[in-house]
């Protein structure tokens, strides 16, 4: 069925990309909802093929009977039992599906007893803000658009929103779960397969809702606590005389005003955490690659790449900008 | 088989049309309480906005069609799919299935006129109000942004500024108002004056369609009547029902949203279900198999459809047992509508049948709607759900459920009655053209949107990046739309050209087994000469003519009121005439409704005129009865 649908797919669409689908899951929790759109597919093509032969039949009937006049008393007994057959045909399939969705539902709920990892992401307008709880201090090490998941553990994801309704949705690791203000969410995920994955906010939120994605990598255990202590250390000094000519700008003028760099004085809250920002696979949530040619783009007109985002341009001189561009494009 | 008329008698036709005509004009146009101008002006009304929120569809399959599209920027996008949701859901599909019950729920009951004819002109005109209320603005520049479902916080007063979710929340004032009014008054139609003889039993199933769904109607819109006015209340007064930081609840407004959502699907589906009745019963020759399974089947769907609306929020992280409750009552819905589509198919499989295009249009309903439907088992189906909602998937979905399985058999209704309407037959030859047109565009261009969905394609996007390899499918999605609508535009010229051109069709063109066939076509002003007496389902089929009754007026309105259940006579009824009053009505609502987008005291100081409005409405100018329950209390 895998197979079916994967050619299907293929011919249908010339290349998917497959890092942001359900139908090439890459989690145990995807692989379950996989499993059980294979069980459903079948059942509904089988109802589907029965109602075309009996409408095909049908018609093929009516070739040699369409010339008579009305009827007005048919005997229908052979049809008042087709229809108990039917029924009961109906009522099998509903059955099979129905726990069928009660035994997935039960699996997806089970992970919680092995949750080892807990994750806060918050929904913004228009990108998703990532605290993860540093192992060696219990303090909260801040990122974005960006999650990281070790192979094989069972990380829960809480689900916070600091404004609108949104809903996170990684297709290759599970659901979609909705980030809604005054209710906490959560979910579990359990990465099978490492590699990168690609989630995007499905519950409409405004101007940018296209452009709320992120990335995900999954990665074995090892390289995860890697990841996470590179993540937790400050950001990285100045090299040269430009990129410090850009921190200076960059923490003292407006930018600082929504944006923290652990290690200097800009700790502004309402954008992203810009600390590792070069580390990160993309800019903008998932809307731009991570190269200095974007970030500056990016830093120059925002509203040209993103209309709407809440982010302002900041009039910069060219040589400023180039310098805040070498700045960041440093930050690993 | 001919009309009846067994006592010729010319003079009676001219003295039915003196009581029941309207004054000539303009006045006349104003003041009619006509059902069938009235439902004419409904339907002409409904397909214009279709054509229109159709086109807006097309704008967005254009901008849709490759990655990167500069076409629209996120705020023309949001308005487009604002505009052609809002539209679509509350004013196409709901009114023009209570307008087709207008025109003909009175028509197959052999009736002069529906039980509250003035109530009717009310509907429409508030209905207008509605339409205007979206349109005007929307031309203006002023048009909502944020969806047909409006969710809070976005359309709160902190995320929603300006008077766009206000314009929208009205609207659906307006709409919901006309709809509960035309929903009570074909509920007592069809309760109180059916023909003599008609019993439950031998009622059609396209007015059980109608009766159930406007009984649905009447449960369904006071739900989202009230989140509007809690809406309006956050934004205007400041209240705090959906404002988490004030303790309100920002999941309320989707509980009550789509306890009405949800039943307004069968609300649209039960009358097409009832169009594809008669239209099966008519052209596979024979009565349709199982009237009592089909009419059960309608029912159950009426029940369950208040069942299973957290089947729309099984994202929203309600308890896990709750979401599986849901799945088993959303299963359960496919039961009836399985059984009906087995019903439908069992009556051509053992019919005579005939394929003039409103048979076509039944065929293309079967072979479409099932799609839909099994996708609605699948998106039922709630850990299933968390990776469709919210997709193309769903976007597939609920075309092909409301297209395939209302829009195709509601076409199909307007080929079948076209010629009761008109007097003229259609074209055959263009009516087969716009069949394959649409049914084939269709099909191509929302298929695909299944697999865009599995392919992680998330709704209510205004562009998306080449890497995502969304590109193909979108074109081809996007031809199909266009083929699609080439075929509407067959359709229309079909109908006008058919106005002129058309043969002449006669009472009943299409030995038909139902009373609407049995008056004239077009039906003169009073329907009927003489009252049908109904002796089964299929009165027209039987031999001889069709029995008839006398006695009731011919010089002033009068309705025959009969029993509930049995259809049994119990008096005769003054029909209200003509009244410039429902309009006058309409328009104080209308500036009450206007005005309390930018003032709450609108909702006092508009009371004054309407109450005025409704009491010489309403003003006693009848005689006292002489007959039925009333007579005792006359003098």
């Amino acid at each position: 069925m895998r197979r079916v649908l994967a050619l299907a797919a293929l011919l249908l669409l010339g290349g998917c990309a497959g890092w942001q689908t359900p139908l090439d899951p890459a989690g145990e929790q995807a692989r379950h909802i996989y499993s059980f759109l294979e069980l459903i597919l079948w059942v509904c093509g089988f109802f589907y093929l029965l109602v075309l032969a009996f409408l095909g039949w049908g018609l093929w009937r009516a070739r040699r009977r369409s010339a008579e006049g009305p009827e007005i008393a048919p005997a229908d007994r052979g049809l008042d039992r087709a229809l108990i057959v039917w029924s009961a045909l109906i009522v099998v399939g509903l059955t099979v599906l129905t726990l069928g969705a009660f035994f997935v539902d039960r699996a997806l709920a089970n992970a919680q007893a092995r949750e080892t990892l807990t994750v806060r992401v918050t929904g913004q307008q228009w990108w998703w803000r990532i605290r993860y709880r540093d192992p060696a201090t219990g303090r909260w090490i801040e990122t974005a658009n960006e999650l990281h998941l070790p192979l094989g553990k069972t990380t829960r994801i809480e689900l916070g929103s600091a404004d609108v309704i949104h809903s996170l949705w990684i297709p290759n690791l599970a659901g979609k779960t909705d980030v809604i203000p005054g209710h906490p969410n959560a979910f579990d995920v359990t990465p099978r397969a490492p590699g990168w994955y690609r989630g995007q906010c499905a519950e409409f939120c405004g101007a940018q809702h296209a452009h709320m994605a992120l990335w995900v990598k999954v990665e074995p255990p090892a390289a995860f606590a890697r990841w996470l202590a590179g993540q937790a250390r400050s950001a990285a000094s100045p090299a040269d005389p430009e990129q410090a000519r850009g921190m200076k700008l960059v923490t003292q003028g407006p930018c600082a005003a929504c944006h923290t760099l652990r290690g200097t004085p800009a700790d502004g809250r309402p954008g992203p955490d810009l600390t590792h920002l070069a580390s990160r696979r993309s800019l903008a949530a998932g809307t731009l690659p991570m190269t200095r040619g974007a970030l500056q783009g990016w830093i120059a007109r925002p509203q040209a790449v993103k209309p709407g985002t809440l982010m302002p341009a900041v009039s910069l001189s060219p040589t400023d900008l180039d310098a805040v561009a070498a700045y960041l494009a440093a930050l690993q | 088989m001919s009309p009846p008329a067994p006592f010729p008698d010319a003079s009676r036709s001219q003295r039915l049309a003196a009581a029941w005509a309207d004054p000539p004009g303009l006045w006349g146009f104003l003041t009619t309480v006509d059902h069938k101008r009235i439902a004419a002006r409904y339907i002409v009304t409904t397909l214009l906005l279709l054509f229109l929120a159709g086109m807006v569809a097309l704008d967005m399959r254009l901008q849709l069609i490759q990655p990167d599209m500069k076409r629209m920027g996120p705020q023309m996008y949001d308005e487009a799919f604002s505009l052609h949701g809002s539209t679509m859901l509350f004013l196409v599909s709901v009114p023009v299935m209570e307008a087709m019950a207008l025109w003909l729920v009175p028509l197959m009951l052999g009736q002069r006129n529906v039980a509250f004819p003035r109530l009717a002109a009310f509907s429409y005109w508030l209905y207008l109000g509605g339409v205007l209320m979206l349109w005007v603005p929307h031309a203006l520049g002023i048009t909502p942004d944020i969806g047909w479902f409006e969710y809070p916080p976005l359309s709160g007063p902190a995320y929603g500024p300006g008077h766009r979710a206000d314009i929208w929340a009205q609207m659906i004032t307006f709409t919901e108002v006309a709809a509960l009014a035309a929903s009570v008054n074909i509920v007592a139609t069809i309760l109180k004056l059916r023909p003599p003889g008609m019993t439950l039993a031998r009622m059609p199933l396209f007015v059980w369609a109608q009766l159930i769904a406007s009984i649905m109607t009447i449960l369904a819109m006071p739900a989202i009547m009230l989140v509007t006015s809690m809406l309006i209340a956050d934004r205007m007064i400041s209240t705090h029902f959906f404002s988490p930081s004030g303790g309100g609840d920002v999941l309320l407004f989707q509980h009550l949203f789509w306890f009405f959502g949800h039943p307004e699907v069968y609300i649209i589906f039960l009358p097409a279900t009832g169009f594809v009745s008669a239209i099966v019963a008519t052209f596979a020759r024979r009565p349709v198999f199982g009237q009592v399974p089909m009419v059960l089947s309608m029912l159950a769907v009426g029940l369950f459809g208040f069942g299973l609306w957290v089947h729309h929020m099984y994202a929203v992280g309600l308890p896990r047992l709750g979401n599986d409750f849901y799945t088993a009552a959303s299963m359960a819905i496919a039961l009836p509508v399985g059984i009906q589509i087995f019903c439908w198919t069992a009556t051509i499989w053992s019919g005579r049948p005939r394929f003039q295009t409103p048979m076509l249009w039944v065929i293309g309903f079967i072979l479409t709607f099932v799609i839909g439907g099994l996708s609605g088992v699948m998106t039922g189906a709630a850990p299933l759900d968390l990776q469709l909602t919210d997709t193309y998937f769903v976007v597939a979905h609920l075309h092909y459920v409301l297209i395939g399985g209302a829009i195709f058999p509601l076409l199909g209704a307007f080929c079948y009655w076209y010629p009761k309407a008109t007097g003229r037959m259609m074209s055959e030859r263009w009516g087969v053209v716009a069949f394959v047109l649409i049914v084939g565009g269709f099909n191509l261009g929302f298929f695909p949107m299944h697999i865009l969905g599995l392919e992680g394609m998330p709704r209510r996007i205004y562009t998306y990046g080449p890497e995502m390899g969304w590109g193909t499918l979108n074109l081809i999605a996007t031809l199909g739309s266009a083929m699609a609508v080439a075929g509407g535009l067959v359709m229309v010229a079909n109908g006008l050209l058919s106005l002129r051109f058309g043969e002449r069709a006669g009472a009943d063109p299409w030995d038909a087994p139902t009373l609407e066939w049995a008056c004239e076509s077009p039906p003169p002003c009073y329907n009927f000469e003489y009252t049908p007496v109904v002796e089964d389902l299929v009165p027209l089929w039987r031999e001889g003519d069709l029995p008839v009754m006398d006695g009731m007026s011919l010089d002033s309105r009068e309705l025959l009121v009969t029993s509930a259940v049995e259809g049994i006579p119990e008096y005769r009824q003054n029909s209200v005439g003509p009244s410039i009053w429902p309009l006058v009505a309409a328009l104080a609502v209308a500036a009450m409704f206007i005005g309390s987008i930018f003032t709450a005291w609108a909702v006092v100081i508009g009371a004054v005129p309407i109450g005025i409005a409704l009491t010489i409405w309403f003003w006693p100018t009848r005689q006292p009865a002489t007959s039925g329950p009333f007579a005792s209390r006359g003098r």
